[in-house]
């Protein structure tokens, strides 16, 4: 049986100037998957997923989402389909003047503005039980550590169910304890949300962690393609120096 | 040559690039969807907290002025026209010039650098993808915020400085504060105080827009947030000033002289 696709791109195209990052670059996400994508650094892999999502546009091709071209969308369609993708930033990029309450509010009550303030609670309180973060509720984001950020990130992006997670190199400047915390906590929400997920990375243990599936970006294209352990016997030598820290 | 050619290009580029972003500003403002309780917040933060740097400047200003003009008046026997000369150059010119310049300092920066500082650690983009209209929400709101209060503000500047003025006159003098009162107002008419009070809305818009233009479009880095906070206070001063120039000539073409 064919499996269904929530994110498919096709000769992806995007520049910056003279720098030509994604060179007709072409991927399927299926419903339920968690997809890594491994590269070097300025490769790319930030500019794909920012593509899906309409921070970016793509110089050429197509981006699908749900089946809807991302270039084509009015803003109001575009904040819709928002709505159905959460997105985990690299820096968190949680709002440093409001509470770890008030940042998941803020997505929370402009969604759902009919909820009554138990309701929203509630939620509030469900979302950091989820990553295990209960006691922050009232903190502000500077007395959190990086971990802590990355997993209040998680919880605002989580509280509004979305169907598609985006992870931008989630275990970037963490130890080796704290990565390996939010590797599981992408499995969790892959088996707890039934989410598809990309996850950008260059943190191979985080790969082989919560990959279903593996894509190496390399010169803008897709190089290779395949399960985690597929790849890492390969032979061939543009795959070898991904893998050589195992 | 070069230098002088891209430094003009980047100019017009810059021009261009805040006319652009002002439009939109003016298209998102007349939109039905507002952000009221943000822009209520963004009210309080920008009017009523600007008001002790704004009314003591204005406090100085009136004294020193008055002090500073008792001299000339008194080589002229023209003491009694003190009160209705700081009464003129305080409403017409300096109370809504100087308060402007105050707060491109204190709101152009902090605007700038909160913005700056939101773009470069990814919270306007984390806004966008949760489905929140970063511009309405972020912009909108502290332009509109800055168009209404500081009117607010020249006006309290303006009486603060009047009465500062009163307390300058009584320093070397004795004046009644009813008489005092009854010159202030002698003096002013309606042609003096109706341009000076429409062009605080524009000063408004001018340090808004500077402002947020300046952080939402800020460089990556923390070097861009300083450069954002630094620039927004230089561009709306000037612009500020420029403003003020052509207030006076629409003024004085429409007979407001």
């Amino acid at each position: 049986m064919k499996e269904e696709t929530v994110v498919v791109t096709q000769n992806l195209v995007k520049s910056f100037g003279s720098n030509h990052v994604l060179k007709g670059f072409n991927m399927e996400l299926h419903k339920g998957e968690n997809l890594v994508v491994l590269g070097k650094s300025g490769s790319g892999k930030s500019v794909l997923i920012k593509c899906m999502v309409g921070l970016l546009y793509p110089d050429n091709g197509s981006v699908k989402v749900f089946g809807q071209e991302v270039s084509d969308l009015t803003v109001h369609e575009m904040d819709e389909l928002r709505t159905r993708i959460g997105f985990l930033f690299q820096s968190s990029a949680l709002y440093d003047s409001m509470t770890v309450r008030e940042n998941l509010e803020f997505p929370l009550k402009r969604h759902h503005p009919k909820l009554n303030q138990k309701e929203v609670d509630d939620l509030v309180m469900e979302a950091l039980a989820n990553v295990g973060l209960e006691r922050a509720v009232d903190l502000m984001p500077s007395e959190l550590s990086g971990g802590m950020r990355k997993r209040i990130g998680l919880a605002r992006t989580l509280i509004l169910k979305p169907e598609i997670m985006l992870y931008d190199e989630p275990t970037t400047g963490l130890d080796p304890v704290t990565s390996r915390e939010i590797s599981e906590l992408i499995l969790e929400v892959q088996n707890n949300y039934k989410t598809s997920s990309i996850i950008i990375t260059h943190d191979m243990d985080c790969a082989r962690t919560v990959a279903n599936r593996v894509i190496i970006l390399i010169n803008g294209e897709r190089y290779a393609m395949g399960t985690f352990d597929e790849l890492m016997n390969s032979d061939d030598p543009q795959l070898k120096p991904f893998f050589a820290a195992l | 040559m070069d230098n002088q050619q891209t430094g003009f290009k980047h100019f017009v580029e810059e021009v261009g690039n805040i006319s652009a972003f002002t439009w939109k500003f003016i298209k998102a403002f007349f939109n039905r969807k507002q952000e009221w309780k943000e822009i209520i917040r963004q009210c309080y933060i920008i009017g009523y907290q600007s008001m002790p740097l704004v009314g003591i400047t204005a406090f100085i200003m009136g004294l020193v002025l008055t002090v500073q003009s008792r001299p000339t008046l008194e080589e002229f026997g023209a003491v009694s026209y003190l009160p209705a000369m700081v009464a003129l150059s305080m409403v017409r010119e300096i109370g809504p010039v100087v308060t402007a310049l105050i707060c491109a300092g204190k709101i152009g920066s902090s605007i700038g650098a909160e913005l700056g500082s939101m773009r470069v650690t990814e919270q306007i983009d984390a806004m966008e993808v949760s489905g929140t209209n970063p511009f309405r929400y972020l912009v909108v709101t502290r332009v509109t915020a800055c168009i209404f209060m500081l009117p607010v503000l020249v006006v309290v500047a303006d009486g603060i400085s009047l009465y500062a003025s009163y307390l300058g006159v009584n320093l070397k003098g004795v004046l009644t504060w009813n008489l005092y009162y009854h010159q202030v107002f002698e003096s002013l008419s309606f042609s003096d105080i109706l341009p000076a009070y429409i062009k605080t809305y524009f000063f408004g818009l001018a340090i808004g827009i500077i402002g947020c233009y300046k952080g939402y479009y800020s460089n990556k880095g923390t070097e861009g947030v300083g450069i954002a906070a630094n620039s927004a206070v230089v561009v709306s001063s000037l612009v500020v000033f420029i403003m003020d120039l052509i207030a006076v000539q629409i003024a004085d073409m429409l007979g407001y002289t």
